[in-house]
């Protein structure tokens, strides 16, 4: 029933292995755990999961889990507190982590069950008269509070049980499926790499194998040989919608831009701008004033270059199916949007869309679907970034 | 293996709360390695440091950088220097081991005691860094074909590693660590913290400075946000500068102390000043300035 907390935390999408629960089972055989659910909550949480945005996802499998058998922390204290006041303890030693080993699992967990049972009806009726399990206490895996290192029951940072803590959920904001920051763009940025081949870069690495060969043939005259090193060549436009609707999502649209902005690594990086969909013509600059023909786009930008569009992808029809569709005032386009995106696509194999609007509300825009035909189209999120940069690496 | 570290309590100098300590203690027991993340400035490099010196072990400390191969953990072949001396002399050419330098990782496994070894800020080398360490950190030796030696670790290496997140590690690597998150302490913890640095500081002074240093850290669109060391730099200079502690509340003294960058400057100024006042429409897209 125990090994349900794996399977639960698989569900939600913690990537937990059976080596990590084997390591814990190990933790706890050792006593680690202090059969306390709070020492438990954060010594399972290390081993078990390896990234701060799965907190959350931890926090909440963990609260749905454990809810109902939280420890009453404080209410051991005070049965301590008040069963010493009545006869003080035998000097109980620390609990020594070697003292637990006699412990498996299934023992702690029931016995932590049986405890926390006893010390709910102790705390309902306070009656006199030793229950057994102080006759326990100096050895008992519980330890007394406040000795010694380590997470105990009743310690003094913990006034919250375990499961509380968790039901706070205080790690939600470190999810990677929710829009926090420009640095979890820019980790996503960096998987788009691409390395360079032997014959681009300059010659200015060190090539030993060939300093040793040349070397050798020269009989022993020192001869340095040079090699290229290997450079990222990634190439990448970046194409974002700045119309009316995207302002909604202005602040994740500005810190998709600053990531990339700030991304050092590719070895070009193009950002253009349009209105609504692309149509005959692009903008350099966000105002809409330095306009650029898309054909232009097509004869300088290689098909290498990864193409990023951002945008709702949301319009009226006609705006994205009719030639002169465009709602621009002193334009008038021949092709519709959707047969720009199309040559777009055509033109650039490698690409993707990404849409601020939740990806479980775009079969309501009518406009949606038949752009997600033309380019794979991913949530604008860290983690749907992340997708679409595996999509723009491969194919 | 042969002799067994104590107990990880935390040090005078370094507050570590009560679940770090047990983490701590867990992946010293297991054989671990503990993987400590966490925002920059809450300590995570000083915590090696700190469990070092609280059970009265070496610490051996591996930077690394965005060059650094896992194979000098282990290793350095110095081939060049040998190419020199087998054609200027000097030195016996045919003794490859004087040419054979070992690197943090093997020193730990070399040291006749347990060490501490951090091996700090990971996520800086190259994406398949971490591994190429895997087996090395799991048997705890290594083979050097060169001179036909094995090394190979006399005790078990208390094993540290820092990760700021550049960079997503390799879920085989991680499958075999222990994962702290070093969050961002709260007030109390702050308080501690600074007291174990600035014993002797006002009071009010303090209550205040971390007032506005927290209100600072709620700030949206922050591009750097000020941190733990940032914010002890902060209060000594407040307090060496003899600032009036109803004066930080009004003016942010010395907040270049705090912030770092021209656009947050102006991001503080302009959310903490002019709240509330005729907000111009903020416009959505950055000034493009590449």
């Amino acid at each position: 029933m125990f090994i349900d907390f794996y399977y639960r935390l698989k569900q939600e999408g913690v990537p937990v292995s059976l080596t990590e629960w084997m390591t814990l089972m190990d933790a706890l055989a050792r006593g680690f755990a202090f059969s306390s659910l709070s020492a438990f909550y954060f010594l399972a949480r290390a081993i078990l999961v390896k990234s701060e945005t799965n907190f959350d996802r931890y926090d909440l499998v963990f609260s749905r889990y454990f809810k109902g058998i939280e420890t009453p922390e404080d209410i051991l204290a005070a049965a301590l507190a008040w069963l010493k006041s009545e006869k003080p303890l035998p000097a109980a030693p620390p609990t020594p982590a070697a003292l637990l080993a006699q412990y498996n699992v299934e023992e702690l967990r029931k016995l932590l069950a049986e405890r926390i049972e006893e010390q709910k009806k102790e705390a309902v009726k306070e009656k006199r008269g030793g229950p057994f399990w102080i006759g326990t206490g100096g050895t008992s895996p519980f330890g007394e509070s406040g000795s010694g290192g380590g997470v105990r029951l009743g310690g003094e940072s913990n006034s919250m049980s375990a499961v509380k803590v968790a039901a706070e959920r205080r790690y939600l904001d470190l999810r990677d499926d929710s829009i926090t920051g420009v640095r979890q763009f820019e980790m996503a940025l960096r998987a788009l790499r691409q390395l360079s081949t032997k014959n681009e870069a300059p010659m200015d690495e060190l090539d030993l194998d060939g300093t040793i060969d040349a070397t050798s043939r020269k009989a022993g005259m020192l001869n340095i040989v040079w090699k290229r090193p290997r450079r990222n060549r990634m190439k990448v436009i970046l194409l974002m919608d700045t119309s009316g609707s995207m302002l909604k999502f202005a602040q994740i649209s500005r810190r998709l831009f600053t990531a990339v902005n700030r991304t050092t690594h590719f070895k070009d990086l193009r950002f253009y701008y349009f209105y609504n969909c692309v149509y005959d013509r692009v903008y350099a600059n966000a105002n809409h004033t330095q306009p650029v023909n898309t054909e232009h786009l097509f004869k300088t930008l290689n098909p290498e270059y990864r193409l990023i569009i951002t945008g709702d992808a949301t319009m009226n029809e006609h705006e994205l199916l009719r030639p002169g569709g465009t709602i621009s005032w002193n334009e008038n386009n021949e092709l519709s949007g959707l047969d720009w995106l199309k040559r777009l696509a055509k033109m650039y194999p490698h690409a993707a869309w990404l849409n601020p609007v939740p990806a479980a509300n775009w079969t309501h825009y009518e406009t949606i679907p038949p752009i997600r035909e033309v380019f794979p189209m991913f949530e604008l999120t860290p983690a749907g970034l992340e997708k679409a940069i595996q999509k723009l690496k491969t194919r | 293996m042969t002799t067994k570290p104590g107990e990880y309590k935390g040090t005078g100098d370094y507050i570590a709360s009560a679940d770090l300590q047990n983490i701590v203690n867990v992946a010293v027991a297991l054989g671990r390695p503990l993987l400590i993340k966490g925002e920059p400035g809450t300590g995570k490099t000083l915590l090696a440091k700190s469990i070092a010196d609280s059970l009265g072990l070496q610490l051996i400390i591996w930077n690394i950088k965005s060059t650094t191969k896992a194979q000098e953990g282990l290793y350095v072949y110095d081939t060049v220097q040998r190419l020199y001396d087998s054609q200027f002399g000097g030195c016996d050419v045919a003794d490859i081991k004087q040419y054979i330098k070992l690197g943090k990782l093997g020193e730990a496994f070399a040291a006749d005691k347990p060490v501490v070894l951090l091996i700090d800020e990971i996520d800086k080398a190259d994406l398949e860094f971490p591994n190429d360490l895997l087996w090395e950190l799991d048997i705890m030796n290594f083979y050097i074909p060169e001179t036909k030696e094995t090394i190979a670790a006399q005790n078990r290496p208390i094993v540290i590693i820092t990760s700021n997140a550049e960079k997503e590690l390799p879920d085989a690597f991680l499958r075999r660590c222990i994962f702290h998150y070093i969050e961002f302490p709260d007030k109390a913890m702050m308080r501690q913290i600074i007291a174990v640095h600035h014993p002797d500081l006002d009071q009010i002074l303090l209550g205040q400075a971390l007032e506005m240093f927290y209100t600072l850290r709620a700030l949206n669109d922050l591009q750097k946000r000020p941190s733990t060391s940032e914010l002890l730099d902060w209060v000594q200079a407040l307090a060496l500068g003899g600032v009036k502690p109803d004066k930080i509340a009004t003016a942010i003294p010395l907040l270049g102390v705090l912030i770092k960058k021209d656009q947050d400057f102006a991001t503080v100024l302009d959310q903490l000043h002019q709240k509330g006042s005729g907000d111009k429409a903020p416009t959505p897209y950055g000034v493009h300035n590449r």
